[in-house]
């Protein structure tokens, strides 16, 4: 076990190389720091003295790959790609383009993230495996064929309005929950109600019809015809046969998408203006800080990656038929 | 001498190219029996039927918004005619009235008075605050509280019978035709998806009869921040979003092809580099690639204003950057999916027979692995649709998506938001956003599942 979780780590080496390679490409050969600072600083008609100036601030003055004029070992490390990329591996983020520490930020933006996400995903679970449950209990009636139809109806709207016609009904109209905003402590949970409901509203349709399928396979298989031949009821047959195996493939679905819980939901944190990740980015994406915006590139992918890996340990601990090569 | 000049945008130029090869597919499909069998599938469903009516009309108005031009406006000394420097389309000539009639600012549907209170001065030189009449909305009754229900429903009934008397005309050629004996075509048990198709074809037609007799006495959906009737808006915004939705699959689709068949066929490194590739992509994740792209090309296009010709050209090439970095992270999955079906045909005995004769490997992969594959290419363009139409809507929301002078269903939810903090609410911009966004994306999910039905029901795909 211990050697197959090193040597996952280690195919994940190359990967996180290739990522660092791509938004080096991305944030400084494809345009070169001199547009970016005048895209900056605005005005078509800059002085190349305020260009230079905004360059040395932010440490993008140097030269891109090799420095020339360094010596000895300097002449790798004093580069753009030393300084600004290759330091993501040990997880120093630098600073932002406003001068901010990038890792103290994203150290104290995650917490209000996962104060939502945890919520969500829990919740999530719960609503959606009874609701899909219940489907597959009626399976092949009116009640079902009309549930899977409102599944199909609520995936078809768009994120952006659940948010806006939640805000507008529970927190405008009926005036239930504070429309936007946060804080921290035991007064939080007023402000994490309105958000939490909106994300399992909105998970409801994609989740419950997928669960449905997966409950449906297991329904056909061999080991339920036997459950149901000894006799026992539909209801038990359903809860401790389907649900308990098809809780594997639901289950390992969740463990993907555990780490980039920290990274927060983008949409959600911008409209309820909660201090998270997920608004972090936002903001620095609407401010164009370019520091920032790599950051999160790398912190996403790292984060994906870590997913992968537990998702392939969480199988073979769930389903010991799986065995890691 | 023309009334008008053709203007050839990059995005009209792929359309076109779509439609080409969408019309050989069906051209080649018909011909061949054994692909004709899975539409036959997809024929005798109701809800595909109908859905397929809804976007048929969607892709209708999408083209009419594709055929640009620059209409003639006058000639000069030595009589050559001049174009005027405005770009329009089809929609917009058909549109002229919901376009050119502007209101102040906002307004409610079908209202006949402004939004908000406003000084106006009486004749006799006194003030007054109160709502002004609209210029256009409702300008054609002389006391808008009294008349307006009464004219609404009179141009409603006249739509209504519009609609329904093109709908007969059109159900007893199409009976007639087809059947000999219209009442024999609508009691044949077998017809009754097509009849399902001939409902909503109804209800379609009703609708355009209504917007016929509604849309230009009344602003039907309201007026925006600018006075711009948002009906209008919704309409132009159709075009946007097919663009993203199919634009950005046709766009990936020969890299996810050439690459997911080479993985699978050659094995070996080159499925390693191949692997190697799209795991890496697709690690990243996709708004954040997408966004930081997006900002890149923002730099580009502040640093090099002079190469747009024009706003329209700009924008446009803005969309199709759009569609190209949204497939350009939507690819992998297609890739993946391509490469584990080939690793299982490339065992299959036709294969090895093939190989066995000496066929190239070029050959083999066109002629043996490529058409095998197809339908999972089909499956995979039709099930990605409706998530890439909902994708354009976030993206704009978060000022990574269309240019924002584009027409588009996020652009109308972007600017509408502000507004809920009014009292009382805006809430007309965001209701059109959300039905016209809500019918496509409901037709486009019903139709992708009856197709993945028909083609091959084994492959799900992970939502």
């Amino acid at each position: 076990m211990m050697a197959y979780i090193v040597r996952r780590t280690l195919y994940a080496i190359p990967i996180l190389i290739g990522v660092n390679l791509l938004t080096f490409l991305l944030f400084f050969v494809v345009n070169s720091p001199d547009d970016m600072a005048r895209m900056h600083l605005g005005a078509k008609r800059v002085t190349d003295q305020a260009i230079e100036q905004w360059k040395v601030e932010r440490g993008y003055d140097k030269p891109l790959v090799f420095n020339l004029e360094a010596e000895g070992l300097g002449q790798v490390t004093d580069t753009i790609f030393f300084d600004k990329s290759l330091r993501l591996f040990a997880f120093d983020f630098g600073q932002s383009d406003s001068g901010r520490n990038i890792g103290h930020d994203i150290g104290q933006r995650m917490w209000p993230s996962l104060a939502i996400a945890i919520p969500i995903m829990l919740v999530g679970l719960l609503v959606n495996i009874t609701f899909s449950l219940l489907l597959a209990f009626f399976r092949g009636t009116y009640l079902d064929f009309w549930g899977v139809v409102l599944c199909v109806a609520m995936m078809s709207i768009s994120g952006l309005f659940y948010i806006i016609g939640g805000q507008v009904l529970l927190g405008k109209l009926l005036n239930l929950f504070p429309i936007s905003g946060y804080d921290i402590g035991a007064h939080a949970w007023k402000f994490l109600v309105l958000p939490v409901i909106i994300g399992v509203v909105s998970s409801i349709g994609s989740g419950s019809r997928w669960y449905r399928t997966l409950f449906l396979e297991e329904i056909n298989k061999d080991f339920v015809r036997s459950a149901r031949a000894k006799g026992l009821s539909e209801q038990r047959v359903l809860i401790g046969h389907v649900l308990r195996n098809a809780l594997i493939p639901i289950l390992t679905g969740v463990v993907v998408v555990l780490p980039t819980l920290f990274m927060g939901s983008l949409l959600l944190e911008s409209f309820f203006g909660v201090p998270g990740l997920g608004s972090y980015t936002i903001d620095a994406i609407n401010r164009q800080d370019f520091a920032i915006v790599r950051a999160m590139v790398f912190l996403g992918a790292v984060l994906y990656i870590l997913g992968l890996l537990l998702t392939d340990i969480s199988y073979t601990i769930a389903d010991p038929r799986v065995r890691l090569e | 001498m023309m009334p008008f000049q053709p203007v050839m945008l990059a995005t009209d130029a792929l359309i076109y190219l779509l439609l080409v090869l969408a019309v050989s597919f069906a051209w080649y499909t018909r011909r061949h029996d054994h692909l004709r069998a899975p539409w036959r599938r997809v024929a005798r469903s109701h809800t595909a039927m109908g859905a397929l009516v809804i976007i048929g009309v969607y892709v209708v108005i999408g083209l009419l918004d594709t055929f640009h031009f620059r209409l003639a406006n006058g000639e000069d000394e030595q009589g050559n005619v001049r174009y005027a420097s405005e770009i329009h389309s089809a929609l917009d000539l058909l549109a002229t009235p919901l376009r050119e009639r502007r209101e102040k600012t906002y307004s409610a549907p079908f209202a006949t008075h402004l939004y908000a209170r406003e000084t106006i001065e009486l004749p006799d030189g006194g003030q007054v605050r109160d709502f002004p009449r609209l210029k256009w909305g409702g300008a054609h009754l002389e006391d808008p509280v009294r008349d307006r229900n009464a004219d609404i429903l009179w141009r409603m009934l006249a739509g209504i019978a519009i609609g329904a008397g093109v709908w007969l005309a059109l159900m007893v050629l199409y009976t007639w035709r087809k059947a000999g004996d219209g009442r024999q075509w609508w009691s044949d048990p077998d017809k009754g998806p097509q009849r399902t198709a001939a409902w909503i074809g109804l209800l379609m037609l009703v609708l355009l009869g209504l917007s016929l007799t509604l849309a230009g006495a009344y602003h039907v959906l309201g007026t925006d921040k600018v006075g711009e009737d948002v009906f209008y808006q919704s309409l132009k915004s159709i075009r946007t979003g097919l663009v993203i939705g199919t634009l950005t699959t046709l766009v990936m689709l020969p890299a996810a092809i050439l690459l997911g068949i080479m993985a699978g066929y050659f094995r070996g490194w080159v499925d390693d580099v191949i692997q190697y590739l799209y795991t890496t992509l697709s690690s990243v994740p996709g708004v954040l690639l997408i966004a930081a792209a997006v900002l890149m090309m923002q730099i580009y296009m502040s640093n090099h204003q002079d190469e747009f010709n024009s706003l329209t050209e700009r924008a446009d090439l803005r969309l199709l950057f759009l569609c190209v970095i949204l497939g350009v992270t939507s690819w992998t999955s297609l890739c993946r999916l391509l490469r584990g079906e080939t690793l299982k045909l490339r065992q299959l005995e036709y294969v090895q027979a093939a190989q066995a004769f000496g066929v190239g490997h070029f050959t083999t992969l066109v002629r043996h692995i490529l058409p095998n594959v197809m339908h999972i290419v089909l499956i995979v363009v039709v099930l990605d649709f409706s998530g890439l139409v909902l994708a354009e809507a976030v993206l704009s929301y978060i000022n990574i998506g269309v240019d924002p002078n584009t027409n588009s269903w996020g652009n109308m939810i972007n600017s509408a938001r502000l507004e809920l903090a009014r009292e009382p609410l805006v809430w007309w911009s965001l209701l059109a956003a959300f039905l016209f966004m809500f019918v496509l994306v409901l037709a486009a999910n019903l139709f992708a599942d009856v197709v993945r039905d028909a083609f091959d029901p084994r492959l799900r795909e992970r939502s």
